[in-house]
Formats: C-alpha cells, sequence, structure tokens
C-alpha cells in the first residue's frame, strides 16, 4: 500500500484532531466531512477540533487471532472507547495487564507504533491508550 | 408495483470444497434452481449475483459476465450485475432482483449469491473479511470481525447479564438444526461445554461461537406472482423486501446493543407486508456470532431488547419452540460463504414454507423471514416471505 495513504490521516492520527460542527457544536472524531445532524447547513462548517484524549471503555475485547499484521502481537485489548467529547472510537489499550481493563475504566490516548509495511516498509503510527486516574 | 414469487431455488453444499472452483459452485446451484423451476434459458431476463469480495479470494472481479458464460447465456445477451455488500450481498441481491420483478422491467430474474473463500491461506481470509469493517478507523488498529462481534457481546452481557452459556447455547441449538441438513458444512450435534472447551478467539467469543469458512452457492428464481402459476404449484410469495443501511463503522452507530439498521429493515418490512413479529413462524437469522442471533431475536421483535439470552435458553428458537430460528442451522452450522448466505437463507425458508424441509421441518409454516447482515451493522436485508 502505498505511504500517502497513511501519510493524510497523520493529523488526526498522531494529534487526535477530528471536526467541530460550526453549526450545532457536536464533536466527531474519526473526522466527517459533514455532520449528519445538520447536514446541507454544516457544508463548508466543519472545523479542525483536538480531542482531549481522554475517555472512558465502553466495551472491550482481547484479540487472540490476530489478522496478519498483528501476528505475533497477541494477545492484546480492544476497545470502544467514549471520548469525553462525546464522539466513539476503537483502540488498542496498552500499559497494564488485560486483566486490569474493566468497562468504565478511565483512559488517555497515547502515540504508538500501529504496524508496519513488512520489514524494510514504512512504519504506521498512531494512538492507543493506557490507564488514566480515575 | 407487481407481486414477486420464487419459482425455483438451488443451492450447493456448502463446506471446504477444495475440489470445486467459483464458476462449477456458481453452475451447480444455477443447474439446481433452473430445473426447480422448470424454465428455459430464453426465458431469463436478468442476473444479480452477490459476492462479497471475489477480487480478493480468487482474484476474480467481473464475476456477472463470469455467471452469464457459465449459464451459456452469452447469446442472450443477458443483462447481469454483481451485488456487494460485504456478508449481506446475498440478500442485497434479493433485494435487487426483486425490484427489478416488482417494478415490471423484468419478468424471470435469476439472483445468485457465491463465495468461494478457501482458495486463500492463513490469515488472509479473516484479513478480507476484516474489509467489511471500517478499513481507516477499525481494522487499522488491529480490530478484527470476530472482535467487533466480541464487543457487541460484552456491552450485551454487561448491560444484560447475557452469559456465556446462553451464547454457546445458540451454537448448540444451530449445531443440532445442521445434523439435519444434508448440505450443511458441520453436522455434528456440540454441548454447552464443547462451545465453552473451544480455544478463545476474541473473549468472550470461543472458536464454536464463531461461523465458519466456506465456499458456497446458492440461487433463487424470482417472478411476477401471476407467471408464478405457470410453472408451479407451490407458490412461495416475496411479502416483503426491506433494506436498511446505518455507519460503516461500529463505532460510528446510535447504540451497541442492537444493529440499528437492522431494527429499521425489520420495520420497513413488516409494515410492507402488514404482518407484526408474532406473525412469523420461522426466521433465518444473520448468527454470524452467537451474539448475533441474541441481538437478532431482540432487533426483529421476537423478544424485547436484553431477553434475546433468555429466550434462547428457554427454547423459544429451538426447532420446536414458539418461532424456530436457523432451521438450516444458521450461518454457525451450514456455513458461511459470505456472498451466498443472503440467498442461502432463502433456500432454507421457501424450503419449508413447501413442506419440503424434511426431518427439520416446521409444522404448518406459513410465514418466514431472513435477515442478513453486512459487516458488523452497516447493512441489513429483510425479506418476509409467505406460501400461498
Amino acid at each position: 500500500m502505498g505511504v500517502a495513504r497513511y501519510w493524510r490521516e497523520i493529523p488526526a492520527r498522531y494529534n487526535l484532531i477530528g471536526k467541530k460542527c460550526g453549526v450545532c457544536g457536536k464533536v466527531y472524531f474519526p473526522p466527517r466531512i459533514v455532520c449528519p445532524k445538520c447536514r446541507r447547513k454544516s457544508i463548508g462548517k466543519m472545523e479542525d477540533y483536538k480531542l482531549s484524549g481522554k475517555g472512558t471503555v465502553e466495551s472491550f475485547t482481547v484479540i487472540r487471532v490476530p489478522p496478519p499484521e498483528f501476528e505475533g502481537k497477541s494477545p492484546y485489548v480492544m476497545a470502544l472507547i467514549k471520548m469525553d467529547e462525546g464522539c466513539y472510537l476503537t483502540g488498542q489499550i496498552v500499559d497494564c495487564s488485560i486483566d486490569e481493563v474493566h468497562i468504565g475504566m478511565r483512559v488517555e490516548a497515547c502515540l504508538r507504533r500501529i504496524q508496519e509495511d513488512g520489514k524494510r516498509g514504512a512504519i504506521y503510527y498512531g494512538y492507543k491508550f493506557r490507564k488514566a486516574e480515575e | 408495483m407487481r407481486e414477486v414469487a420464487i419459482i425455483g431455488i438451488g443451492m450447493t453444499k456448502f463446506g471446504e470444497l477444495w475440489d470445486k472452483s467459483f464458476r462449477e459452485l456458481v453452475a451447480e446451484a444455477g443447474i439446481q434452481a433452473i430445473l426447480d423451476a422448470g424454465i428455459e434459458g430464453e426465458e431469463i431476463d436478468a442476473l444479480y449475483l452477490g459476492g462479497m469480495s471475489t477480487g480478493r479470494f480468487i482474484g476474480q472481479e467481473h464475476v456477472g459476465p463470469l455467471a452469464v458464460e457459465v449459464a451459456g447465456l452469452e447469446d442472450l445477451h443477458l443483462p447481469a450485475t454483481r451485488v456487494e455488500a460485504a456478508c449481506a450481498s446475498g440478500g442485497v441481491a434479493m433485494h435487487q432482483g426483486f425490484l427489478a420483478v416488482a417494478s415490471g422491467m423484468y419478468d424471470i430474474v435469476v439472483v445468485g449469491g457465491a463465495e468461494k473463500m478457501t482458495d486463500v491461506v492463513g490469515g488472509e481470509a479473516t484479513n478480507i473479511l476484516a474489509s467489511a469493517a471500517d478499513r481507516e478507523w477499525e481494522s487499522f488498529f488491529g480490530i478484527t470481525f470476530p472482535g467487533l462481534y466480541a464487543l457487541i457481546a460484552k456491552y450485551h452481557m454487561h448491560k444484560y447479564g447475557t452469559t456465556q452459556e446462553q451464547l454457546a447455547m445458540v451454537a448448540v441449538k444451530n449445531h443440532y438444526n445442521g445434523s439435519m441438513n444434508p448440505k450443511a458444512q458441520f453436522r455434528r450435534k456440540i454441548s454447552v461445554e464443547d462451545v465453552l472447551k473451544s480455544p478463545l478467539v476474541a473473549d468472550p467469543l470461543h472458536l464454536l461461537d464463531c461461523s465458519p469458512i466456506t465456499d458456497g452457492a446458492a440461487v433463487a428464481i424470482l417472478a411476477p406472482l401471476d407467471i408464478a402459476k405457470k410453472y408451479t404449484d407451490k407458490i412461495v410469495k416475496i411479502k416483503a423486501s426491506a433494506l436498511a443501511c446505518d455507519t460503516l463503522s461500529y463505532h460510528g452507530r446510535k447504540r451497541f446493543d442492537s444493529l440499528p439498521a437492522a431494527v429499521e429493515a425489520a420495520k420497513r418490512a413488516y409494515k410492507m407486508a402488514g404482518i407484526e413479529p408474532k406473525d412469523v413462524d420461522l426466521a433465518e437469522v444473520h448468527d454470524c456470532f452467537t451474539i448475533a442471533e441474541i441481538i437478532a431475536i431482540e432487533d426483529l421483535g421476537f423478544v424485547e431488547k436484553g431477553k434475546g439470552g433468555k429466550a434462547t435458553e428457554e427454547g423459544l428458537t429451538a426447532l420446536d419452540g414458539e418461532i424456530p430460528v436457523n432451521t438450516s442451522g444458521g450461518l454457525k452450522a451450514k456455513g458461511h460463504p459470505v456472498g451466498a448466505t443472503g440467498v442461502a437463507q432463502i433456500n432454507e425458508l421457501v424450503m419449508q414454507l413447501r413442506g419440503e424441509a424434511g426431518e427439520r421441518q416446521v409444522k404448518d409454516a406459513t410465514i418466514g423471514l431472513a435477515h442478513n447482515v453486512g459487516g458488523s451493522g452497516g447493512t441489513a436485508v429483510v425479506h418476509i416471505l409467505e406460501a400461498i
């Protein structure tokens, strides 16, 4: 896969830059082009918005059979996270034992290596989450 | 809008069919359906073929003309359309076929679904299936398809107290039903203990909570109701065909304990058919994972939200229950060749409604419902069929 595919997502994946609707003020992450609430009115009014990186685990699973790009990394925890701004995303939970993860756990984003394009290809970074103070 | 009926069905055996190619599968199911309907090639007006990822599974896109060629219909220059909606490709192909006949554009329409999944090796199939999720914002970060349904399962268990045993009971029931289906991939009965002892794939889902990798094809032939009478006495009418979509990603949804698109598709289908959930005699639902059947019976209105696990435990959906679900064995035991599944569900309903389901026949079945889901719920298709 060409690196441009990853390069263009860098603002969102490195810095959690999402979008805020200039009409209703709702925050979207992953970034959206049109606000599903305001639709037509939101055209051209979606502004960049940096998330705080703080959120809460709403659900989680332990991946035991990983996809090929994550071979050798399992078991690892993937979670549905509700960000404090109200939007949801899917991310990995790191830096704690699997048994510590629970629904309602407070987490914060950190920048980590996600996957790489073979041994000689580009390394792709992005957000993962670690335990935060309750 | 014209009323539409199903005049013929056909389906290959489902399984790891190493000796059969994609085109042989399509031909086999198609020939069975043509013979069942008693039609000649010249009578066919159009063809729709559901396939999720032929390009990645067998390196072959453009399978519309491939189907025309295997059927020997190229001299008719038959209009053929390949339909893709991940695991709902077959259901969406049915919807397209229904629209084509209902609109009056075509009379006899062949709807097929096929997938050849075992020509790829290792983790490749898992990776291809992950393309039904959001590649940039879900799969990229390491979530697998079983992983997404595991998130749903965990959420449901936390919110409603659904148990691992209740999840396992879905698999046990569907394997039991599959044991009576000669075309099913798995015909072995299993126990709750077998499921719980099988390796974890994505907690809380064990291997036996998951549908398998399968090769197979299924076909249904549609015709306007008035013409259908010319071909068959056992007419099965399509009372409703409804399609609904949602966000591609699971995290983008309004609810996490339900597939809102399935709720909406069901609502539209019930309205179109003029019936209520309690009028349904049997259902084929999209049990790609055991939790999926539990939320399906809730989303379809057979039970209240949150009560799907308990209802399964109490036998509501068993073959001799109030509303038998997945009499074919479901995706779990019959197998899940993704693009074929939606049409295979229609095959089972037609057999049941004609009274040709043998050992697993549901008594006095008149109304059947099929629920086919793409991805983690981005697409949902509901069909309601009636024996008349």
